[in-house]
């Protein structure tokens, strides 16, 4: 029996040789789009003065969210060019942007359908489950492969690992709705689109936000690795450090990543949490003039819920 | 007190379709402002708003050979093993402009039921007729097509969008059928100010009280202008103030709106108070279709029976269920002579007087008789006073004690021309609330007795026999032989 063995690498293998053989045209196009769309987007972010960037994402993060945001967002960044990083640091930020906008565009969906079909939810769990824990690195052979050295590897793996969360939020979140609100749409009549539409993607806005955070979360943790497979951007300079025993460069590098974590993480937060705020100050202002008199209100949450 | 202003306005918003036909939404904006017709007359059949028709839903593997065995009777436990049968083989028509009430306790298959009513729940066996429409079997589209036009809900839990407005959420029905914005703003508008939410329409939901909440989802189903309300456990989620508020304001709409409505609960009383016919069910078949008086008065079981012991049933008897044949009777054309004889008769201190065609004149009393009797009057005019309560025939028991406690007399039933239809003594209101039958003489006896003895009448009616009119009823000497009964 010591010579029995599962051939599943050999199997993997072929068939990779097998997808790189038959579907070469097909890689070769989703790199070219991949690449014009990463290339657009870091053009949009190193081409401007450093400042330029600063002063928008500062207020962006007034709108979503305060002052006190802004000025974190403006402070960190001014720290990222301050140790020399802000180039590198604006190509990751393209990187996870359009990796995350990928792996959103393709979560969504795919959590509505699973979230509308037991089956499918049974046959995709199982996938999300191997996407989400084979180890990160191993992604990138394949993409290798199949989409060459360069900064499109990276997105794709990164695609990949990071969907996870945005496919299983997003089905939490509809399959949280409550099922007489959407007894009620079918009730007066209304078709599944509009049903989807008005109702479920509403009221499941909450947990599909914290999934595209959590996507763009896990985009950003991958940005290291994808520095292996000639991303660039900060990730190369933590592979090159590491190489080097670099301490100075590694910490500096790294500290960015950190930096651009808490940012991206604060402003999508607010996002999500934008409407919730919305609702809690409106309630309480007129709370006062709500006729309690012989009526026992309903707890606010068991509706927001 | 901010619910006051929620007291219903007398115009109409939405005109009662009487018959089958629809009319296309721009006739109905130009018709909403007729007076809406109430109920179908109680004679006049109208025409079944909804007919059900062998309905099952059997839950779980081989429905074939579920169905198979439920058609021979097999009930819901023998066939735990396959699956759940929720609802085996109902029938039942609603008529148009009826308050149907389907009763039962959770688990019963009413929720199954009334969804099966707008085929949110598809049937395993049996049709579904709204309106004349079958709605079992259709395509999704038409399905959709038949709930737009013929069926709206209301939910236990409200179930309204929490993220649109109280206007924008009453008129949602409105929107999915396609009506111009702005119309529909206007009809959503009207219909809150009818539910008394008229300044509410901008708030959200999350910011109203429960009773509010459900008053936005009446006015949402209200608004979308459907033939037929389902109504599930919709005040089942209020505590009990604003449940009988709500029942009482259900039951204004409703004869104003003249809608169809098919009411689901588990609460007897709640069913007894809106009901015009109550389905009563049990493991999913039903076991009784009746009045709320039929159900009370001749349960079909042992289950039926055990079930209404504890209801209110002051708040579901009326005056004409409970009333008996007023036997202290005289007419006033007799004159005082034949009411004092029937006063000694039936050892009563009163007698309703009565005109031609038993109209209702007053009651007379005893000694006021005996005197116009002694001074040989020919009228009872003297007598008759109107010390004495008259009620109508529909008016519930709960609201005859305070009358009865303030009246030594029965209560005198008394239809809308004034005519005399029968009483009803205090014995008889509490027999019938602790559901004790009360035909035996005795009780009425004893209810006024007489304040003069029959002998002083007796002796009166014998002193003053010469000074009588030729046409007194009873000759001499058949007085004479009940004086000897009666003394």
């Amino acid at each position: 029996m010591n010579d029995f063995r599962l051939p599943l690498g050999d199997l993997a293998e072929g068939f990779i040789d097998v997808l790189t053989d038959t579907l070469g045209w097909f890689f070769s196009i989703v790199r070219t789009v991949f690449l014009a769309f990463y290339d657009a987007v870091e053009f949009v972010l190193v081409t401007p003065p450093f400042w330029v960037v600063i002063l928008a994402l500062a207020a962006l993060a007034w709108v979503l969210k305060g002052w006190k945001l802004s000025l974190g967002t403006a402070l960190g960044l001014l720290v990222i060019v301050g140790v020399d990083q802000w180039e590198h640091a604006m190509e990751s930020l393209a990187l996870v942007l359009v990796a995350s906008a990928i792996a959103i565009a393709l979560a969504v969906p795919v959590g509505i359908w699973t979230a509308g079909s037991d089956l499918a939810s049974r046959i995709v769990r199982p996938v999300l489950d191997f996407m989400q824990t084979m180890p990160a690195f191993v992604y990138l052979i394949p993409a290798l492969i199949l989409f060459r050295v360069g900064v499109v590897p990276g997105i794709v793996a990164t695609i990949v690992f990071a969907m996870a969360p945005g496919v299983r939020l997003t089905e939490l979140g509809i399959r949280g709705v409550d099922s007489e609100v959407v007894e009620a749409g079918h009730a007066f009549g209304a078709s599944r689109g509009r049903i989807l539409r008005q109702i479920q993607l509403p009221l499941a806005m909450p947990s599909i936000m914290a999934g595209v955070n959590q996507v763009i979360m896990l985009s950003l943790s991958m940005v290291v690795i994808a520095g292996m497979v000639g991303a660039g951007g900060l990730g190369g300079d933590v592979v090159a450090s590491l190489n080097r025993i670099d301490v100075a460069l590694g910490f500096e590098a790294g500290l960015s990543v950190v930096i651009l974590a808490i940012i991206l993480d604060r402003i999508t937060g607010a996002l999500g949490a934008g409407r919730r705020r919305r609702d809690t100050t409106s309630r309480s202002t007129d709370a006062a003039a709500r006729p309690d008199v012989d009526e026992t209100p309903v707890p606010a949450a068991s509706v927001a819920a | 007190m901010p619910e006051q202003h929620h007291t219903i306005e007398r115009h109409s918003i939405a005109e009662h379709h009487s018959t089958s036909e629809h009319r296309s939404t721009a006739e109905h904006h130009d018709t909403a402002e007729s007076p809406a017709p109430n109920a179908p007359a109680p004679n006049a059949p109208a025409p079944n708003a909804l007919e059900v028709r062998g309905l099952t839903k059997f839950y779980g593997r081989r429905p074939a050979e579920a169905l198979e065995r439920l058609r021979d009777g097999a009930t819901r436990a023998e066939l735990a093993g396959l699956g759940t049968a929720a609802v085996i083989d109902v029938d039942f028509d609603v008529r148009q402009g009826e308050i149907f009430v389907v009763m039962g306790l959770s688990g019963s298959g009413k929720s199954s039921l009334i969804r099966m009513l707008n085929g949110l729940v598809e049937p395993t066996a049996g049709t579904v007729t709204v309106m004349g429409e079958t709605l079992t079997g259709v395509a999704p589209r038409r399905l959709r097509g038949i709930r737009r036009k013929h069926v709206a809900m209301v939910f236990q839990h409200f179930a309204l969008l929490p993220h649109l407005s109280v206007l924008d959420n009453t008129a949602y029905g409105l929107e999915i059928q396609g009506v111009p914005a702005s119309e529909r703003r206007e009809r959503a508008e009207r219909v809150l100010e009818r539910v008394g939410l008229a300044d509410w329409g901008h708030r959200f939901p999350s910011e109203l009280s429960g009773g509010m909440q459900q008053r936005v989802g009446l006015a949402r189903a209200l608004a979308a202008d459907a033939d037929i309300l389902l109504m599930d456990e919709a005040f089942s989620a209020l505590d009990p103030l604003i449940r009988r508020e709500m029942q009482e304001q259900l039951v204004e709409l409703q004869q104003e709106l003249g809608k169809t409505i098919v009411f689901i609960t588990h609460d007897l009383n709640e069913a007894m108070f809106l009901g015009d016919r109550i389905a009563v069910m049990r493991d999913g078949r039903v076991v009784q279709i009746g009045t709320a008086e039929e159900i009370l008065t001749d349960p079909a079981d042992d289950y039926v029976a055990q079930f209404v012991q504890d209801v209110d049933r002051a708040r579901v008897l009326t005056a004409g269920n409970v009333m008996e044949a007023p036997r202290a009777l005289a007419s006033a054309a007799a004159g005082p002579r034949a009411a004092l004889r029937a006063m000694r008769d039936l050892q009563t201190s009163m007698v309703f007087v009565v005109a031609s065609g038993r109209k209702l004149l007053g009651v007379a009393h005893d000694r006021d008789v005996l005197r116009l009797v002694r001074r040989g009057e020919r009228s009872l005019d003297g007598a008759i006073s109107a010390d004495f309560a008259a009620v109508g025939p529909d008016v519930h028991l709960s609201e005859l004690f305070e009358s009865s406690v303030e009246q030594e007399l029965p209560l005198a039933v008394v239809d809308d021309e004034g005519r005399l239809l029968g009483a009803v003594p205090r014995v008889t209101l509490l027999a019938a609330l602790g559901n004790v039958p009360t035909d035996t003489a005795e009780l009425q006896v004893l209810q006024t007795p007489a304040t003069v003895s029959a002998e002083v009448m007796t002796a009166t009616l014998r002193e003053t026999a010469a000074a009588a009119p030729p046409d007194t009823p009873l000759p001499v000497d058949e007085l004479a032989l009940i004086e000897g009964s009666a003394s």
